[in-house]
């Protein structure tokens, strides 16, 4: 069972966000990244897998800053090879051209199966996982919780609005979005990521053709107004919890 | 090729859903200025009756057996010949747990532009997008000549989409389905929880500045003082700290209470879906550009752990007094 986890980085949300001079991108200067979130679910849930059904784990991502990081700390969980895509990523890419150059490389590993994060907040022209899927002419189920493989199929929990789940039977090889691993993404400590980072090897390719067709061309970015922003409570945690307490009983909750 | 825009409706278990209707009002929008008409596309088994309700100038009903669940197998396959064949000037999919599987994969076979995550449309054809959780918005040109778009909700009301008159129902006849590669088996009801949480009128909710496990017990005392109680966003029930009946937003609950208390949650787009109905938001959190503070009523920049301490002192003298 050959198992591919195609992971990218994306803008730290906890940190400012800066547009550029341009006013149509982010600037990426001083943008901290950091993985997806549910791209880690994604490793997580192979994870699972090899130690449930045996297999390998191919972890690829596109180069940037502090990808290699990235690809230790999943070696350091458990990743039987990790690949870096080099080539002109420095300004960001789309999800088409990201999909299209993940699409090139992992037709030649022939996989069993891909998974990958079910959307990333960057997302401006679809998520990555079901343009890779078309891409690579395999179906796809995005918004999985849950998998299972047999006999050539895999068995997904595929999460819908209000806590409901369907369940959904697909053909292998197939690419699946993840929503969450079944359990939450381990934790590895520095040490065992340094240790990764000796001791073993991140592979790279090579990718010539980033082809962005298919996004939309951004005429304006821009931070939304803060228009009907919150009524701001200020002072220390006494002063804030006083006024809420006020807020509180004219509610008629306390 | 034709200037109409062509709305894909959404439904699960017999139920249109809400993101259709806002996709039909958006529709109509973008129709005045293409002079085209607001056409719905329902897929389905037995399903023509849910047609009724949408506000379009008319509904053009797919009817095969392998529709009767959605797959994205059998939606993509359906769809890609109606667009290729029909060229409108936009299609509009929900940026949902439907529409997403389907949106990307259209793209890439039919070779047309794809926006994603559209809040709303100008009347000259530009649309406003959301990125990076809310924190930035992205405008443009719808593609020519056939876009795709996925929206989120926030822009339309779904009243808006919805009509007493119903529209004009088409049936199409479909070629054979074959050669599916994903088979629906069934549904998983959610587990009833120990409480509905979406008929809780007190709730505090917590997020990711929770920290840990051992926390939620000062999100319980607090929750007891104010006969209430907790509810979390996505990361808490991933841990595990809390179970799946208490989650709130795209994925779990929507709720709807008097007070709805958000500590140390930032308000992605996906848990914002889930809050709007509530009556007065107060949001806690230590970053003061966090997308909760645009739809709380009242916010407070601190950190919910030391804040939590001090709220419960003052509500347990409030209640002594």
């Amino acid at each position: 069972m050959k198992i591919v986890v195609p992971i990218k980085l994306v803008p730290d949300l906890v940190e400012e966000l800066t547009i550029n001079d341009s006013g149509t991108a982010l600037d990426m200067t001083w943008l901290r990244l950091i993985i997806n979130e549910f791209d880690d679910h994604a490793i997580e849930q192979a994870i699972l897998l090899k130690e449930k059904s045996g297999g390998d784990v191919i972890v690829l991502a596109p180069d940037g800053e502090g990808v290699d990081d990235m690809l230790f700390t999943a070696t350091a969980k458990g990743a039987d090879q990790v690949i870096k895509l080099i080539g002109n990523f420095e300004d960001g890419v789309n999800s088409h051209a990201l999909a299209r150059a993940f699409s090139d490389v992992i037709k030649d590993l022939q996989p069993d199966i891909v998974l990958t994060g079910v959307q990333a907040h960057d997302d401006q022209d679809g998520s990555v996982g079901p343009l890779l899927a078309e891409f690579l002419g395999m179906p796809y189920i995005g918004y999985i919780s849950g998998v299972d493989l047999e006999n050539g199929k895999a068995l997904t929990k595929k999460e819908y609005p209000g806590g409901l789940i369907g369940e959904m039977e697909i053909i292998l090889p197939a690419v699946l979005g993840i929503q969450a691993a079944e359990q939450p993404p381990r934790y590895v400590a520095i040490s065992k990521v340094r240790q990764a980072s000796k001791t073993s090897a991140i592979d790279e390719r090579e990718v010539t053709d980033l082809n962005q067709s298919g996004g939309p061309i951004i005429d304006r970015m821009f931070q939304p107004e803060a228009g009907e922003k919150a009524t701001m409570i200020d002072g220390d945690e006494e002063e804030i919890a006083a006024k809420l307490i006020e807020i509180f009983e004219e509610l008629g909750v306390l | 090729m034709n200037q109409d825009i062509y709305v894909v409706i959404e439904h699960l278990q017999g139920q249109v859903a809400d993101i259709s209707f806002v996709m039909v009002a958006a529709a109509k929008t973008l129709a005045q200025e293409t002079g085209g008409q607001v056409v719905g596309l329902l897929l389905g088994h037995n399903a023509q009756e849910m047609a009724k309700t949408l506000s379009a100038d008319r509904v053009n009903y797919l009817d095969h057996p392998a529709l009767a669940e959605f797959t994205s197998d059998a939606y993509i396959n359906v769809l890609s010949k109606i667009i290729s064949a029909e060229a409108p000037r936009a299609v509009l999919l929900g940026n949902t747990s439907i529409g997403a599987d389907i949106a990307s994969a259209l793209s890439v076979r039919l070779g047309l532009p794809l926006v994603n995550s559209c809040v709303s449309f100008s009347a000259d054809g530009k649309f406003t997008a959301q990125i990076c959780g809310g924190k930035i918005m992205t405008e443009g040109s719808l593609p020519e000549p056939t876009a795709l778009a996925t929206m989120i909700p926030g822009g339309y009301k779904p009243e808006d989409g919805q009509s007493a008159q119903p529209p004009h129902i088409t049936p199409v006849a479909i070629d054979e389905i074959d050669d599916l590669r994903v088979k629906f088996v069934n549904y998983i009801e959610p587990e009833a929880g120990d409480v509905n949480i979406s008929e809780e009128s007190i709730l505090i909710s917590i997020g990711r500045g929770i920290q840990t496990e051992d926390n939620i017990e000062l999100a319980e005392e607090l929750a007891e003082l104010l006969e209430g109680t907790v509810c979390a966003s996505r990361p808490v029930v991933d841990q595990g700290w809390l179970p799946t009946s208490r989650m709130v937003g795209k994925s779990g609950q929507r709720v709807k209470p008097k007070l709805y208390l958000a500590m140390g949650i930032s308000g992605a787009p996906e848990h914002i879906e889930g809050i709007t109905d509530s009556e007065v938001i107060i949001a806690i959190n230590t970053d003061a550009t966090a997308p909760i503070f645009d739809i709380a009523k009242y916010g407070a920049n601190i950190d919910m752990l030391d804040l939590l301490e001090e709220l419960i002192d003052q509500a347990e003298e409030s209640k002594g007094g």
